[in-house]
């Protein structure tokens, strides 16, 4: 059972009962989930987290939704890898990489996507929608097969076909939308006011956003329920990066972290930082969509909506939902924010795929060289241990670098062979 | 009638303008402040519009002309 008491508006605190809302009636501020952590804490243990299954429902009570019947693809449990030869590039003896690109839609979105249609059907909705431009789309079009509902996806009409294919197999309708990126998001926003339709990241999204908080307690449990000194994180909305923070908040509060004492949660549950809770949260956008990072780098406590112009498509969020509560995150965790030149994303990429036999896509990229730059200023120390987490697979962004693609051509004869052998080892490539 | 929930967002050149004013006055539709934050160098204001959708539609595209950024309250929600 989902230990939740209801929904509070993070900026004037008004309360609601647990419904399919995203934003107060009084302020328009967005809500979260609020939790019974007193009965949380008298259920909840390592062993009872042990003995659940191997996805994100084994932490089903920290979650919002039921796990009697959850909608489940096997979401989570993804490897935790220590990252040896790309370590000892960067210099860092101590580093992870948490690959959730192997996740069943492949990307961390079956997550947030599992816990909003679990939800979905709970609450009756026989459609599950989104607006998307690739892993959020492949995501609910999944889940809403596996749940036996209908799916809705919306695209910009000029989508390039490869793109949705991913979607398309599991039969969703597809809307492509002929307008402006600006008309399609604004289109989307009225329809879910209009139409009965569970949109994930829209009136589901207090439920969709508590998914990503698993990515915190995989971590933590697959170290041995410690966390690290450090992590890096993509960021789009910048949901995630606060709901991996709030995850070890959580834990640490729970009395769940080796050596670490309980805490009550408070009045806001939202913000609670517990002490030893030092895990320094890094946050990595490209810098052809850096609204975070800009603001964070300015001193500035607003966050400037920008037009995307990044081949990190899915982190390309103009106007980050949660943009000024990410940018609390790196303050109060004492973290940093970075904006990679777009010229260094594929960088990024093949030094993954070179060093640790993982193909990421661009925003994979985006973190490793987020990385990279941290590791160089010496923001990580050489023994910290580092978590970074790569979120979604290279297989959705192949064209990003097609320029590997160098063959060896030769004829079906050995001459031809070692020809062009010799030829190749000359040019020492 | 229509109502629809809208973010504006101005950039410093804009913050003295007085937009919501003349959206109110010049379109048949009745602002709602709900929520703002507004400094000398750049400023938000959500609020609320109630009028015909047509009317909504040509002011808010008259706000989004005079340099003004519209987006709905929830932010981008096409995602990656």
């Amino acid at each position: 059972m989902a230990f939740i008491k209801g929904l509070k508006c993070r900026e004037c605190g008004r309360e609601y009962p647990g419904g399919p809302l995203n934003v107060c009636d009084f302020c328009f501020g967005p809500l979260e989930i609020i939790y019974d952590y007193v009965t949380i804490s008298e259920v909840i243990s390592h062993k009872r987290i042990a003995e659940g299954p191997l996805s994100i429902w084994r932490y089903e009570d920290l979650l919002p939704a039921s796990a009697d019947d959850p909608v489940d693809i096997m979401s989570g449990y993804t490897p935790l890898m220590k990252a040896r030869n790309l370590g000892k590039r960067l210099g860092l003896n101590n580093l992870y990489i948490k690959n959730d690109s192997v996740n069943p839609s492949f990307s961390f979105k079956d997550r947030v996507v599992s816990v909003a249609a679990t939800k979905a059907v709970e609450f009756g909705y026989e459609t599950l929608a989104c607006a998307s431009t690739g892993n959020l789309a492949c995501s609910v079009a999944a889940h809403a097969a596996r749940a036996g509902v209908d799916a809705v996806v919306f695209i910009p009409a000029d989508l390039e076909r490869g793109k949705v294919i991913g979607a398309a197999v599991y039969n969703p309708t597809l809307v492509a939308v002929d307008g402006t990126y600006d008309e399609v998001n604004r289109l989307c926003s009225e329809i879910s006011d209009n139409y009965h339709w569970a949109f994930v990241n829209i009136n589901m999204r207090p439920y969709y956003a508590e998914g990503s908080k698993t990515l915190g307690y995989e971590v933590a449990e697959q170290l041995g329920w410690r966390i690290p000194d450090h992590v890096v994180v993509p960021s789009a909305s910048g949901a995630m990066f606060t709901k991996i923070w709030k995850g070890f908040n959580e834990l640490a509060c729970l009395g769940l972290l080796d050596g670490v004492d309980p805490m009550p949660f408070g009045a806001d549950q939202n913000t609670v930082h517990h002490p030893a809770v030092t895990t320094r949260m890094h946050m990595a956008q490209a810098a052809g969509c850096c609204p975070i990072v800009t603001a964070w780098e300015n001193q500035r406590n607003q966050i400037r909506p920008v037009r995307p112009d990044s081949i990190a498509k899915s982190l390309a969020i103009g106007n980050p939902a949660d943009g000024i509560y990410a940018l609390r995150v790196i303050r109060e965790s004492e973290g940093s924010g970075y904006a990679v030149p777009e010229n260094q994303v594929v960088e990024g990429i093949k030094l993954l795929a070179e060093t640790e036999g993982v193909f990421t896509e661009t925003a994979g990229g985006v973190t490793v060289s987020t990385l990279k730059y941290l590791a160089e200023t010496g923001a990580i120390g050489p023994d910290e241990l580092t978590v970074a987490y790569i979120t979604g697979n290279g297989l959705k962004t192949q064209e990003a670098v097609e320029e590997v693609v160098n063959p060896l051509v030769v004829k079906p004869m050995m001459g031809s062979f070692e020809a062009a052998l010799e030829s190749r080892v000359a040019a020492g490539v | 009638m229509a109502r629809q929930r809208v973010r504006f967002t101005f950039s410093a050149d804009m913050v003295r303008e007085p937009i919501i004013y003349r959206l109110g006055h010049d379109f048949d539709v009745v602002t709602n402040i709900r929520r703002a934050d507004v400094r000398a160098d750049m400023g938000w204001v959500i609020l609320e519009l109630d009028g015909a959708d047509e009317e909504i539609q040509r002011g808010l595209t008259w706000v989004a002309k005079s340099g003004v950024r519209v987006d709905p309250i929830a932010g981008d929600v096409i995602e990656g």
